[in-house]
Order: C-alpha cells, then sequence, then structure tokens
C-alpha cells in the first residue's frame, strides 16, 4: 500500500518530464528556421532593441542582475503601497518595513519565505501583482540562467540573451502550464474569487469569519514553479489551497515537474543524453531514498500518546485527513525540500522528530532536482567536484564536456560549495546562541535548535518551508534571512555560469580512451559520492544537535 | 568603451523596465482574470469557496472549512490550534513527542470520555495543519455516535446508519477507513429532526 503511494506520486512526474524536457529545449532554444515567427517579432517588440543581442556569460548575468533589481523595487513598491491600491475587500493594512524587505527579497528569490500569513496581512492585489508576477519571473529566471549554462557547456561563448530567454520560458513554459494546473485546481474545488471573507453564522449560533480569494491562480505556479509561496498561512494544508486527495495529487506531481524536465533539457542542448541519464538517475535515486525513508518514519505513532487510552496510528498531528495516511504528507514532504518549492500539506514542526532530518538533508543538498532550473545549477558544482577528484586519483587534468577543468574554475567551484554550508551555519551558531533566535522558538530543547536550523537551511536554499512554530516575524529574523535568501541565490548562480564561461572559452580536447566517462554507470557513483561525502558530511554536527538528538531525548525515557 | 558601458546600462535599463510591465499585467492581471473567467461559469459554487446556505439562505459556513461544535448533539470535529479561526488559519506546530500535546492530548480523551477499554482515535487527539480539518474518520464519527443519539434522543442505529452514509462519499484510498465531513453530517441530523427540538 505504502509503496503504491510512492509510485502514484514520483512515476508520473519522472514520466511526464520527458516530453516536457523536449518541449522546453524547442522553446528556449528553438532551431534557426523555426524562431521567426509572429511571437519571435512580438518578443522583440516587448523587450526592445536589447533582444537581439546574443550576450557573453557577463552579459548575460548583468541583464539577470538588472531585471532581478528591478523585480526587487516593484515589489517592494506595491507592498509598501498596499492598502492604498485596489483589489483588497477586506482592507488589508499597511506592512512593516523588515516584513517588506524580507518578502521581496524571498520572492524574487524563488524562495518564499514567508514571515506573513496570506489572508491575514496581504491585499489581493498584493497576492496577485506582487507575489503571483514574481512567482513567474523568479522561476523563469531560473530556467534562462541555466539554459545559459547548457548552452556554454555545450561549447558556446555566447549563451544567448537573458530577456530573451526570461520571456520565452515565462509566456511558452510556466503560463500555459500554469494554466492548465489552474483549471485542474478549479475543478477540483480550489477557489478563485475576488469578494472578500465570507461571514457566516455556524449551527451552534456563533460568528466564523471565512477568509478567501484568487487562490487557484497562485497556487498553480507556486507548485510548478518550485516557489511554494501558498495564498494562505498553512500553504497546502489549507481546505482552500488543497481541497481533495485528487488537487493534493495534482499539486504534488506538479512540484518537481520542470526541474526533472530540465535535466532532459541539458542533455538535448549538449548532445549528451546518455550523460543527463546519469544525472537523472542520481537525483531520482536520492529522491526516491529519502521518500522511503519519510514514509517508514512518519508512519510510527506520536510518542507523546504513549500510555494514553488513543488509538495506534501514523502521526496525525499536522496532518489532514483527506490526504490519506500520514505516509502521503511524509512524500510531499520529502519532494517539497529536494526540489527547492517549499509548499507543504502538513506542518514540518510537528513531523516526528527523525522525519524532521529528511527536509533538512534535501534542502543542505539542494541538488535532488532542485529549484527550477537552480537545482541542475548546484548539481553541476558537484560533478566538477567529482571530474577534479577523479582526474587527480588518475594524475590527469580533469576534463568535462570535452574542456579542462583548471585551478581558475576549481577555485569557483569550492567557493560555490562552500556558501551554502557557511551561510547556515554561521546563521544558526549566532541565532542560538543570542536571544534573537532562542527567544523566538515555540519547542524546547534539541526540537527548538531545529526550528532555527531549519530556517537558515531554508532561507539558503531557497526553499521557504519551515518549521512553522518558530516566531519568525522579528526584525533580526526578516532581515537576516532576507540577506541569507539573496546571497544564497544569487553566488550560487554567478560563480557556475563564470565556471561554465571560462571553460567554453577554451580549446576542446579530444576525447580519447584515457577520458574519463560521463556517461556510465561508473559516474553516477562519482557524482552520487561526491554529494554525499561533500554535502552531507558538513551538515553532520547540526544533524546530531538538533533532530537526532530530538529523537533520543524523546524516545529513550 | 566607457560610452557602450553606458549604453548598456540604458538599454538593461529600458528592457528591464519593459518586460516587468508587460509580465506583470500578464501574470498577475490576465492570467488570473483568464481562470477566474473560467471558475465564475464553470464552477461557480466552489470557485467562491463552497459556502453552505440553510432554507433561509443564510450563509452558515463552508463545506470544506470545519467549525466549532460544543454541544452533546453534535459531532465534533479535530481539535483545532486555531480555534477554527478560518481568518488565520494554522497548525499547533508542537512537536508529537513533546509535552504540551501530551497535555492537550489527555485534555481532549478527558473531554470525548474516552478510556483504556474504548480508546480515543487518533485524529481526534490530534490538531490538523490548517487547523481547519472539514473531516474527521469514519471511526471517530463513530466513536461519537452514542453520545449523539443520547442527546438527541434517536435510536443509535439511525445514528450509525447516517455516519455510514456519509462515509461512503468520501473514501479515499485507505482500505476500509473512510471518512466524514462533520459540518454535513451535522446538518443532515438537524434536518431529519426538524419535528423535535433543538439539540440540547
Amino acid at each position: 500500500m505504502q509503496l503504491l503511494m510512492l509510485l502514484l506520486f514520483i512515476v508520473m512526474p519522472v514520466l511526464l518530464s520527458w516530453p516536457l524536457g523536449r518541449f522546453m529545449t524547442a522553446v528556449m532554444n528553438p532551431s534557426a528556421n523555426s524562431s521567426e515567427g509572429m511571437l519571435a517579432i512580438l518578443l522583440r517588440k516587448t523587450g526592445g532593441r536589447m533582444l537581439q543581442r546574443e550576450q557573453d556569460w557577463k552579459g548575460y548575468l548583468i541583464s539577470m542582475l538588472f531585471f532581478n533589481a528591478n523585480m526587487f523595487a516593484a515589489v517592494v513598491l506595491m507592498l509598501a503601497l498596499q492598502q492604498m491600491l485596489p483589489l483588497n475587500p477586506d482592507g488589508k493594512g499597511p506592512l512593516k518595513a523588515s516584513l517588506i524587505f524580507n518578502t521581496a527579497a524571498s520572492f524574487v528569490t524563488n524562495t518564499n519565505l514567508q514571515h506573513y500569513a496570506g489572508e491575514v496581512s496581504m491585499s489581493y492585489f498584493s497576492q496577485l501583482f506582487a507575489l503571483t508576477w514574481l512567482q513567474f519571473v523568479s522561476a523563469a529566471t531560473g530556467i534562462a540562467c541555466f539554459t545559459a549554462l547548457a548552452r556554454a557547456l555545450a561549447g558556446s561563448t555566447l549563451v544567448g540573451n537573458f530577456y530573451r530567454d526570461l520571456l520565452r520560458s515565462t509566456l511558452f513554459i510556466l503560463l500555459p502550464l500554469s494554466l492548465v494546473v489552474a483549471l485542474l485546481l478549479v475543478a477540483g474545488g480550489v477557489p478563485m474569487t475576488f469578494e472578500g471573507a465570507a461571514a457566516a453564522s455556524t449551527l451552534e449560533g456563533a460568528m466564523q469569519t471565512i477568509a478567501r480569494g484568487p487562490v487557484a491562480a497562485m497556487v498553480a505556479i507556486k507548485q510548478l514553479g518550485t516557489n511554494g509561496g501558498g495564498f494562505f498561512g498553512p500553504n497546502s494544508t489549507h481546505p482552500f489551497e488543497n481541497p481533495s486527495f485528487l488537487t493534493n495529487y495534482i499539486e504534488c506531481v506538479s512540484i518537481p515537474l520542470i526541474a526533472m524536465a530540465t535535466v532532459w533539457m541539458f542533455g538535448r542542448i549538449t548532445g549528451r543524453m546518455r550523460h543527463a541519464a546519469v544525472i537523472f538517475s542520481v537525483m531520482l535515486l536520492l529522491l526516491l531514498l529519502k521518500s522511503v525513508i519519510a514514509l517508514n518514519l512518519e508512519s510510527a505513532p506520536a510518542m507523546a500518546f504513549k500510555g494514553l487510552p488513543i488509538e495506534s496510528a501514523s502521526n496525525l498531528e499536522g496532518k489532514e485527513l483527506r490526504f490519506g495516511p500520514a505516509g502521503t504528507a511524509a512524500m510531499w514532504a520529502a519532494v517539497t525540500t529536494a526540489t527547492s518549492n517549499g509548499s507543504v500539506n502538513c506542518m514540518h514542526d510537528s513531523l516526528n522528530p527523525l522525519t524532521g532530518l529528511v527536509p533538512l538533508a534535501g534542502m543542505w543538498l539542494n541538488v535532488i532536482f532542485g529549484g527550477v532550473g537552480v537545482g541542475f545549477i548546484n548539481m553541476f558544482i558537484f560533478i566538477i567536484v567529482g571530474v577534479f577528484i577523479c582526474g587527480m586519483m588518475v594524475g590527469r587534468t580533469p576534463e568535462y564536456c570535452a574542456r579542462k577543468v583548471e585551478t581558475h574554475e576549481m577555485k569557483l567551484a569550492l567557493l560555490a560549495l562552500l556558501v551554502h554550508p557557511l551561510l547556515i551555519l554561521v546563521g544558526t551558531a549566532i541565532f542560538a546562541s543570542t536571544t534573537w533566535g532562542a527567544g523566538t522558538v515555540l519547542n524546547k530543547g534539541a526540537h527548538g535548535f531545529s526550528e532555527i536550523l531549519y530556517e537558515f537551511s531554508s532561507a539558503a536554499a531557497n526553499n521557504g518551508s519551515g518549521f512553522e512554530g518558530l516566531g519568525d516575524g522579528t526584525v533580526p529574523w526578516n532581515v537576516a534571512t532576507g540577506l541569507v535568501m539573496l546571497l544564497g541565490r544569487y553566488i550560487p548562480i554567478i560563480l557556475p555560469l563564470a565556471i561554465a564561461g571560462s571553460m567554453a572559452a577554451k580549446k576542446p580536447v579530444p576525447e580519447t580512451t584515457g577520458t574519463l566517462r560521463i556517461d556510465t554507470p561508473l559516474f553516477a557513483v562519482v557524482i552520487l559520492g561526491s554529494v554525499l561525502l561533500i554535502g552531507a558530511l558538513l551538515f553532520m554536527p547540526v544533524a546530531v544537535l538538533g533532530p537526532v538528538a530530538d529523537y533520543l531525548s524523546t524516545s529513550i525515557q | 568603451m566607457k560610452t557602450t558601458l553606458m549604453e548598456d546600462t540604458g538599454a538593461n535599463l529600458s528592457a528591464s523596465l519593459r518586460i516587468a510591465l508587460a509580465t506583470i499585467v500578464l501574470c498577475g492581471g490576465l492570467y488570473p482574470l483568464f481562470i477566474f473567467s473560467f471558475a465564475h461559469f464553470v464552477t461557480p459554487e466552489s470557485a467562491s469557496g463552497s459556502l453552505v446556505r440553510n432554507q433561509a439562505g443564510k450563509v452558515i459556513g463552508s463545506r470544506l472549512i470545519a467549525q466549532a461544535f460544543t454541544k452533546p448533539g453534535y459531532f465534533w470535529p479535530r481539535p483545532s490550534a486555531v480555534k477554527y479561526t478560518a481568518e488565520a488559519a494554522g497548525g499547533s506546530n508542537l512537536s508529537p513527542a513533546g509535552p504540551e500535546v501530551r497535555q492537550r492530548a489527555a485534555q481532549t480523551v478527558k473531554a470525548f470520555g474516552a478510556d483504556f477499554r474504548r480508546p480515543l482515535p487518533a485524529d481526534l487527539a490530534t490538531t490538523s495543519g490548517s487547523g481547519l480539518d472539514p473531516l474527521i474518520t469514519l471511526r471517530a464519527a463513530l466513536f461519537q455516535a452514542s453520545r449523539v443519539a443520547y442527546a438527541r434522543g434517536m435510536a443509535l442505529s439511525d445514528v450509525q446508519a447516517a455516519i455510514r452514509r456519509h462515509a461512503a462519499g468520501q473514501q479515499i484510498l485507505e482500505s476500509g477507513d473512510g471518512f466524514v465531513n462533520v459540518l454535513e453530517l451535522n446538518m443532515e441530523l438537524d434536518a431529519a429532526r426538524k419535528t423535535n427540538s433543538v439539540p440540547r
């Protein structure tokens, strides 16, 4: 039964990712004769003359930063003026300055960490024009940068045009897919209305105010774009975001879909399909591993009920019954943190102590399909490191995609590798040892430490889920996680593109019998090794201090 | 060299602004509007929140959202960490191994009158993620049947039959374990008892 569930949730996106990868390649890299349609002209009209240029990696990144700065400014403006803007039937008031900064950083970086509850703080205007808009263009930024990386590794020094790529992925990938998913969700009972909250007088005669809004539009793109930011505070646990078993399935399948397709897209652009298959299988293996572990751990009953007259069942604290047994929620927890989505259909803070390690590990590695586009970019760094270690072992200059990997590239790769743990560990250390963090936890002891650790892991991985017991609406949390999200987004995009750009500028080396083959099962072991040994070992100490200590202190009595 | 950099900045700025504006209109405006129109015409009832009304046309709640029930003559939903506040939903976020959950569960056990001969179904001992879970398990409904039947002066078998009727439509995946929508079940009991008095 459990296994069937697993297959149901993972096989579908794997199957869909193949045709989608083909479609996305055709959209992002149209063959020369097909690109001169009406749409291409429309694109050029929208963006102006800037769109006709072919950019090198530097020009591409500069344009990306320009556009992202623009996104940031626009959203700050919209959120700061929300009380004066239209589409505010429930009269939402002004937002705190530090919250505006945090929310802007969060949605620009595709993180969607939410230090507010949507139905409490945001007007419909903010939800749609500010946040839903960013969910599209931040995801498109990831897909664009990934495409540039793939083109560079295919050997071209001119990696495309950022604005053109951004428009292509927004208009032809994200919008149509979101339309399909949103319509399915509407059919499944998700609300889509511009009316304000409904006032009900209950059967027992009490008053209940029921918040609602244009929910379906946001939920579709939040899942597909690995954004994760929900319309309501408790995200996809809320019956209006996720009303049934079926909508739950649709949403869960949407989470890894595009990230999976980018792997195939990489194979097509570089002409190395077998290499892509090797990478895909490593990612899939890790995803299955996470899911099986989560499924099993979460099937255990809540420890707190030991000795009470309560029927034995899987841990239902923080779970919704309509999604089936607790295992399906644990599955979602595994998928949403493998990709950097971060939407939740159960409260991660209320997962069994050891289960909490599964989402944490996903965010620490951040390469199990990962965020749309950026997941693959992260994996590229681990591949480079793996290639380098193999090269050192046999005493050859390491090569990847027919280009030499030398000192310059390795320096950048190591820097890119270290940013992620640095942001998480330093942040956690500072907040756990001061009242900034220690004064804001809900659960005591090791579990409270996990809340702090989770928040920084989520911010650095641009994930956005949380151990939501944490009182994270304070100025220190807003500022610190805002900065971590920005650094955790742009450094791991800039450095890998710099590496790929520098490799593309080199002379290709002919592949000989001595070349390390990157399309074999052996290479899968190499990638897996570098991900697990380098990525996971860095976090072993905090894993023991948080979830493991939490488990031991509550289970041994 | 300098002029090209300036030119680049200008070109970048203008492209950024134009594309931002275009995508705001498209993704924040037209896309939701299209879905709204579809929902408005095809699923008008669920599009505005699956609201349920009484005969007088007054809204009494949403089919998808749990509301508080405290009287013994009604079935009770799962406990809610936000007291069924549907304008600020949320879970307890407490550790399922922690003392707070244990304390709360002990109180719930008492409120439901459970003991070791008749233990409480686990869904009634836990708060949901949203605090608004509209369902309880079939077991949890049957557990409450005798209380409801007694308070309403109904035959136990009639109450159980009503429960099973509702559970039949809600059977998902897990073999044998159906679910019951608490509000709908309570409404049906009220409707069936139209001639009698309000539940105690």
